[in-house]
């Protein structure tokens, strides 16, 4: 490590006193805004698999009472604690919701890309600390709403988290919550976004070449750019639904509906495919923006523990540059089944198959930074070592959802569900404990338990594939989803819906699985073995900063001058060589 | 090789649909065993105990690329061979509708009305201030021109065998999917917009129970897409008769017409 040299005149600045309002609550220091962000995040991550183990007791054991909290819950959810399709469909749709935008989100990109990604540029901070705070709150607003909603008289929205019209526009007034909260949570990863991607263009260390980004920043970068331009048109449509909601417009309404047996008192003219476009529009590159960041954790993890640089690194940033742009051209592979004709369908389903290519490419390029390398087995590289197979199994049961034919049958069936959540549990969620694991000591000068870590991490592996490998052989035998008695309703799907029980006792236990976590992570903030500026012997810059980094974050002046995974270099007599060293020659 | 888990296929492009859905598995399991293998050697091989000084270079061989050009090819010879064309046959190769079985289905929560157009083979007009969800839940207006002879049921599609049969499917409230496992057809039915699908059903309804050895055996109508509280049982039947039987059905239904209006209630 280089003398400590003294700080710089900008860095004095910060230095004054701060009352405890401004500094943990409404706090402009982006180290802060992240913690914020993630504990958030990891909040809404454990009430969303709250609602789903709820759930998942429904479709196990149909029409039996909910043991132990079932009498809770209320007549108009649950009379005599058995669960009703509508609370079955609030649920589902909560689910959902909070897992995407105030679990996954908020976690991956509000927190990690927040707490990591300027200490990883050598900033002091975000370019726009007052926007960074504003965004969290908004945030949290949207949360407050999608929580408060539960407790409406007539619940939660119950529309899946699609919201599909007109189904969501004659809804009860849950929707209007939701979509209250929707717009919160956008206008959130709006401000967001802006601020990411104006950090990452202006305040970067000097020295620090975009070919000299750790590979972390560059997933947030593109993400950012997803968020920017994606969500705005779901924000346009949510404004939609909501005046189809609360004015009686007819933007996603048809004419000539009768609800109920009544002609729905609506001009119509309006088109509810146009709600799906602009859903899918932004949904789809949400779906990168949920698995681009975990891809960021898992490179700087791999690197790391494999001892070596990462192979490919620059086809790994093209690759995924234009992951983030064919991103937006494939959405409508999402309707397939809408009443597609060939032209539109052979685009889509073309597009679904080249944006393939480059995620084989960073996931190979992985794979292969391994080969060489002289691996470590912590918690963080177990959590990054399980994304990667385990994201495999994702990417690969999309390929026949994405050639039109063979989605006939399987679209809208829990080969879907098995699908994306091979690519976000086991996948982006193993990703982000890699990350928690890997950068809790410069949060908190601590390192967390490696046995309470390996804990976590077996039994997990286990039963997330408990939970989800059924599924895919369920959806073979056309098993729809969001049906709340799990489908013994169908005969063709009383074969398979034994599985429903396993399924569950799986959920079940992953929670059970999750107990060492939240030991750990609360046992560590004060009990857990100390670490240094650089725990893990890591090249990049944020382990240059003190654990935990001050506000303005370095105590010296940064200056890179390499690459990001300068490992066992030849001739170096250490392992590592940091990015911001100064050259021996 | 997934042939097991499938419903059992029932119309003339099911086979293909299957075929192509095990040609997309044995690629996936194909990379995901090359990629496995590696995997678990590397763990092991390169383990820090076992290879205390990690090689800065790693990998020079150009393997990978051709391993991704080799996975670019099979997925063109995937869209190309196989969805593609196949897709164009369902929605651009609709035979002739005086060749085949033409239906209406007219989805709502949470029920599939099947309209037929009856003897004359046109559908009457429809009237949305004629819906009365007991006894015209599609707003059938009998005084229309070819109105008089039409045939409604509930939930209770009843086709020939190896006749194409062209479905006209719409929506009076939300959006639901019109799924039929064993025909391998699946498609959403749209407020506002009439959608064909048709397909060829290749096995009666009494082959298909001889041959799973289930004398109850029953092609059912799930609904796919969420439309409220009860789509978990939107659960409508298809009955596939030899064009005798069809004809058969048809002739007793039209036979209700003279009668009673209460006879609509008993199919």
């Amino acid at each position: 490590m280089a003398e400590p040299v003294h700080a710089s005149p900008a860095h004095d600045e910060h230095h004054h006193e701060q009352s405890f309002w401004r500094k943990y609550i409404f706090s402009t220091d982006h180290k802060v805004i992240g913690v914020q962000y993630s504990v958030t995040g990891l909040a809404f991550l454990f009430f969303g698999f709250v609602l789903m183990m709820v759930m998942r007791w429904n479709l196990a054991y149909p029409g039996e009472p909910i043991p132990f909290i079932g009498s809770l819950l209320g007549d108009n959810r649950a009379p005599g604690g058995i669960m009703l399709p509508d609370f079955y469909n609030e649920l589902g749709a909560m689910h959902g919701t909070i897992m995407v935008f105030l679990g996954v989100v908020p976690l991956a990109v509000g927190g990690f890309g927040n707490f990591v990604m300027p200490l990883q540029l050598g900033a002091p901070d975000m370019a726009f600390p007052r926007i960074n705070m504003i965004s969290y709150w908004c945030l949290f607003m949207g949360g407050v709403t999608m929580f408060a909603s539960f407790f409406l008289p007539n619940g939660a929205a119950g529309n899946g988290w699609t919201s599909y019209s007109p189904l969501a526009d004659i809804a009860l007034n849950g929707q209007t919550a939701w979509l209250i909260g929707m717009i919160f949570l956008i206008t959130s990863s709006l401000l967001g976004a802006i601020n990411f991607i104006t950090t990452a263009i202006q305040l970067r260390a000097p020295g620090m070449t975009w070919m000299r980004l750790p590979f972390f920043c560059w997933a947030q970068i593109v993400t950012a750019f997803l968020l920017l331009l994606a969500f705005p048109p779901l924000e346009a449509a949510g404004v939609l639904q909501l005046m189809d909601r609360v004015a009686n417009t007819s933007f996603f309404i048809p004419e000539g509906l009768v609800v109920g047996g009544e002609v729905l008192d609506r001009s119509g003219g309006g088109s509810p495919l146009l709600w799906q476009h602009l859903f899918w529009f932004l949904a789809h590159p949400e779906v990168y923006v949920l698995i681009l960041p975990a891809m960021g954790i898992v490179a700087e993890v791999i690197a790391n523990n494999s001892r070596k640089p990462l192979w490919g690194y620059r086809s790994m940033v093209y690759s995924l540059i234009f992951l983030g742009f064919m991103s937006f051209i494939v959405w409508a592979h999402h309707m397939f089944i809408t009443g597609m004709g060939s032209v539109m369908s052979t685009f889509f389903q073309t597009t679904t198959m080249i944006i393939s290519i480059p995620s084989v490419i960073i996931l190979s390029a992985l794979f292969i930074s391994l080969w060489g390398g002289s691996i470590r087995y912590n918690t963080p590289m177990l959590f990054a070592l399980g994304f990667l197979p385990m994201f495999g199994i994702g990417g690969l049961t999309g390929l026949p959802l994405g050639l039109s034919a063979a989605d006939i049958p399987l679209h809208d069936t829990y080969y879907v569900i098995g699908h994306f959540h091979y690519v976000v549990a086991p996948g982006t969620l193993f990703a982000l404990f890699a990350g928690v694991y890997y950068w809790f000591p410069k949060v908190t000068g601590r390192k967390m338990n490696e046995f309470l870590g390996k804990l976590h991490f077996w039994p997990s592996l286990v039963f997330m594939n408990g939970v989800f490998f059924p599924m895919m052989i369920q959806g073979l035998n056309g098993v729809s989803r969001r049906l709340a008695d799990g489908g013994i309703s169908y005969d063709f799907a009383g074969e398979v819906a034994g599985l429903n029980r396993m399924m569950s006792v799986s959920a079940w236990c992953l929670a059970l699985a999750q107990i060492p976590f939240i030991i750990n992570f609360f046992m560590s903030i004060r009990n857990g073995e100390k670490a240094g500026r650089n725990p893990w012997n890591s090249t990049t810059v944020e382990w240059l900063a003190p654990s935990p980094a001050p506000h303005g974050n370095f105590d010296q002046p940064i200056e890179v001058v390499r690459g990001p995974y300068e490992y066992s270099v030849p001739g170096s007599d250490k392992d590592y060589v940091p990015q911001a060293e100064p050259a021996s020659t | 090789m997934m042939d097991a888990m499938f419903p059992a296929a029932a119309s003339e492009h099911a086979g293909r649909i299957d075929n192509m859905i095990d040609a997309v598995h044995y690629l996936m399991l194909a990379l995901f065993i090359v990629w496995g293998v590696f995997f678990v050697y590397v763990l092991m091989r390169f383990r820090a105990s076992r290879n205390p000084k990690a090689d800065y270079v790693g990998v020079k061989s150009k393997m990978s690329t051709y391993g991704e050009v080799a996975v670019a090819i099979a997925e063109g010879i995937l869209l190309l061979g196989f969805s593609i064309p196949m897709w164009a046959e369902r929605v651009d190769e609709v035979p002739p509708e005086s060749d085949a079985t033409v239906v209406r289905v007219v989805a709502q929560q949470f029920a599939w009305n099947v309209w037929y157009p009856g003897a004359d083979g046109e559908f009457g007009a429809q009237d949305l201030s004629l819906i009365d969800e007991a006894t015209n839940p599609i707003g059938l207006d009998r005084d229309s021109e070819a109105g008089a002879d039409d045939i409604w049921t509930v939930n209770q599609l009843h086709l020939p065998v190896d006749k194409a049969a062209i479905i006209h499917l719409s929506s009076k409230d939300v959006i639901h999917s019109f799924n039929l496992p064993n025909m391998r057809i699946k498609q959403d039915t749209i407020p506002g917009i009439s959608i064909p699908v048709w397909f060829v059903p290749t096995k009666t309804t009494a082959q298909i129970r001889e041959e799973t050895g289930n004398p109850d055996y029953v092609y059912e109508i799930a609904c796919a897409q969420l439309c409220g509280n009860s789509h978990y049982s939107m659960r409508g039947f298809l009955t596939v008769h030899t064009e005798e039987e069809f004809q058969a059905w048809l002739d007793e239904e039209a036979s209700y017409l003279t009668g009673s209006d209460d006879d609509f209630f008993d199919f």
